[in-house]
């Protein structure tokens, strides 16, 4: 099994590496790329989840927490700091984590989604109505905060975000290759191919599937909190739904075997729309959409599957 | 075999709208045997295997293991309790190596497990090793559940159930689906294996070949009642039994 993720860790490895290095030559890729890494650690958890099975239409609704948690510490209290807000972030997402965790990890699948669509649009009309506290469908702006009391130029400040947001997908990535190789990972897994057995082995399955939940509603609030601080600002749309889908599509376009598949879907995504934007204007969204047909026609496991495919085709015709 | 006796139903009553599969059941089973239910087709067999391990709730009645009432308890409660299950259609984790499923059963015996450490540097593996060379699949360990034949799996999901350390194995036609040639062959390994681990094992059986070779004591599962109960000898030379059971 080893063996076969190699390959894939080093492109995981080549990816970190042009994430790094590529911006210091296109200051324009510094935005770019802190996006994209910043948005692959929410579908990571995405991909978590997509382990047992269990596609989750309302994650924005962790993004979003991540993402006013930063809001409301700099409306409220003013200053702040790019740990701060991640700490912040992180801990209230986790939180909102296990207690939407506690009533949908009971169900599966078609209502596993649905309930945590209906959880997250709890949220975005809170956000959205609670005008006196949110500022509605405006948000809230987020200064750029410092990093541990030092502060920052704009044009310096967006490599300072591009590298912290690297340090934490990298940790995020292992984390989660980390976590799918240990038991309660293989056992998250048996949920999808098997949970009577699970429970007839003595395990229960709704806690297996509780511990992930929450982990993944953790990588959403960092990744919220990141783009809020990277985009400066935090808007009830973080939380809508059509965002919760675009974390599910990324994860489908890259494919959800693999933690990878994170990186890679965020990737051709966020440079599609990056390009696309500028020349085609609103047609960006149909050259997404062309492009996932074409990735569930013919490589249903996502891009990083494209490779795996590649290597059977080789030995079959061996 | 002594006379302890380590899971005991008293008067099961259920029923599936009209169709009565138990009415009125008492079934003792002793330390140390095997002990084999034979009965004519959706007489209510796996249904007693079922809420012996709390997949059910009976209607009436109760059952207890080691002296504690577990009638209304959760399959993995009972689990942990030392009552372990294999299924007439194995059920195992298909999209993973032999090993991992077996490392998945050790995790979960040992309770709370890690989400850090690998599963494969668990150090229960030699034991597990162990368990699938005791039922003679060894040598699929590095295997994806999904590639073996019925025979196999039929075999793993037995070391799966072996894995939990259990005291007692409910087993429902340990050798359906699998070829006559092989059946006697895994009846083999599976009687030495559980005379090995010390396991008591209770098993659902059509084939009276195999409960007159491997059974200890029979009982005749029928219209909801046990309709007798004894060694195989006994059970299998009775005619009443002969004609509405086995058929001959």
């Amino acid at each position: 099994m080893a063996g076969r993720f190699k390959p894939i860790t080093m492109a995981a490895a080549s990816f970190f590496l042009v994430a790094a290095l590529a911006p210091l030559f296109v200051p324009s890729w510094a935005t770019l790329f802190a996006l994209i890494l910043a948005k692959s650690v929410v579908v990571l958890g995405i991909i978590l989840l997509l382990q047992a099975g269990q596609v989750s239409f309302g994650h924005a609704m962790f993004f979003a927490t991540g993402a006013y948690a930063a809001a409301f510490w700099g409306k409220y209290v003013g200053g702040g700091d790019i740990v701060l807000f991640l700490v912040l972030g992180a801990v209230s997402a986790s939180i909102l984590g296990l207690i939407v965790g506690l009533f949908v990890v009971r169900y599966r699948e078609i209502f596993f989604g649905m309930l945590n669509l209906a959880f997250s649009m709890v949220l975005w009309s809170l956000l959205e109505k609670m005008f006196h506290y949110t500022n509605g469908a405006d948000g809230i702006r987020v200064s750029r905060p410092g990093l541990l009391g030092v502060t920052f130029s704009p044009g310096a400040f967006q490599y300072v975000i591009l590298y912290v947001s690297l340090l934490i997908a990298v940790a995020a990535f292992f984390g989660v290759q980390r976590y799918l190789d240990s038991p309660l990972g293989h056992m998250l897994r048996a949920i999808k191919s098997n949970e009577t057995r699970l429970e007839y082995l003595g395990t229960s399955a709704r806690r297996v599937l509780l511990i992930s939940y929450v982990i993944s509603a953790f990588l959403g609030g960092v990744s919220g909190t990141l783009v809020a601080i990277i985009q400066q600002i935090a808007t009830p749309e973080f939380g809508f739904w059509t965002k919760s889908g675009e974390f599910v599509f990324i994860a489908i376009l890259g494919g959800g075997a693999h933690a990878f598949g994170a990186f890679a879907g965020a990737a051709v995504y966020e440079i599609v729309r990056f390009y696309a934007a500028a020349q085609l204007a609103n047609a960006w969204q149909l050259i997404l959409g062309l492009v996932v047909i074409v990735i569930i026609l013919y490589a249903p496991s996502g891009l990083i599957g494209l490779r795996q495919r590649g290597n059977r085709a080789k030995e079959g015709a061996r | 075999m002594t006379d302890n006796v380590l899971l005991s139903a008293k008067g099961i009553k259920i029923r599936f709208g009209g169709v009565i599969a138990a009415d009125g059941i008492d079934l003792d089973v002793h330390e140390g045997e095997n002990l084999a239910i034979i009965g004519p087709n959706g007489a209510g067999k796996t249904t007693f295997l079922n809420i012996s391990t709390g997949y059910l709730r009976p209607q009436e009645g109760s059952v207890s293991f080691l002296g504690r009432d577990i009638t209304a308890q959760l399959p993995r409660t009972i689990t942990r309790l030392g009552i372990a299950r294999a299924f007439q259609i194995p059920q195992l984790f298909l999209d993973q190596t032999v090993m991992e499923n077996m490392l998945i059963a050790a995790a979960s015996l040992g309770g709370r497990p890690s989400g850090i450490m690998a599963l494969s540097s668990l150090p229960d593996a030699p034991e597990m090793t162990r368990l699938l060379d005791l039922v003679g699949v060894r040598e699929f360990a590095a295997r994806k559940a999904r590639e073996l034949p019925e025979g196999q799996r039929k075999l793993v999901d037995i070391a799966l159930a072996l894995a939990l350390k259990p005291k007692l194995l409910l087993m429902d036609e340990p050798t359906s689906g699998v070829a006559s040639s092989e059946k006697l062959g895994i009846m083999d390994i599976l009687t030495r294996a559980l005379a090995r681990e010390k396991v008591t094992s209770v098993f659902v059986e059509h084939d009276m070949d195999m409960v007159e070779r491997y059974a200890h004591r029979v009982a005749v599962w029928s219209m909801g009642k046990i309709q007798k109960v004894g060694t195989p000898a006994q059970v299998l030379a009775d005619p009443k039994v002969r004609e509405h059971v086995i058929g001959i």
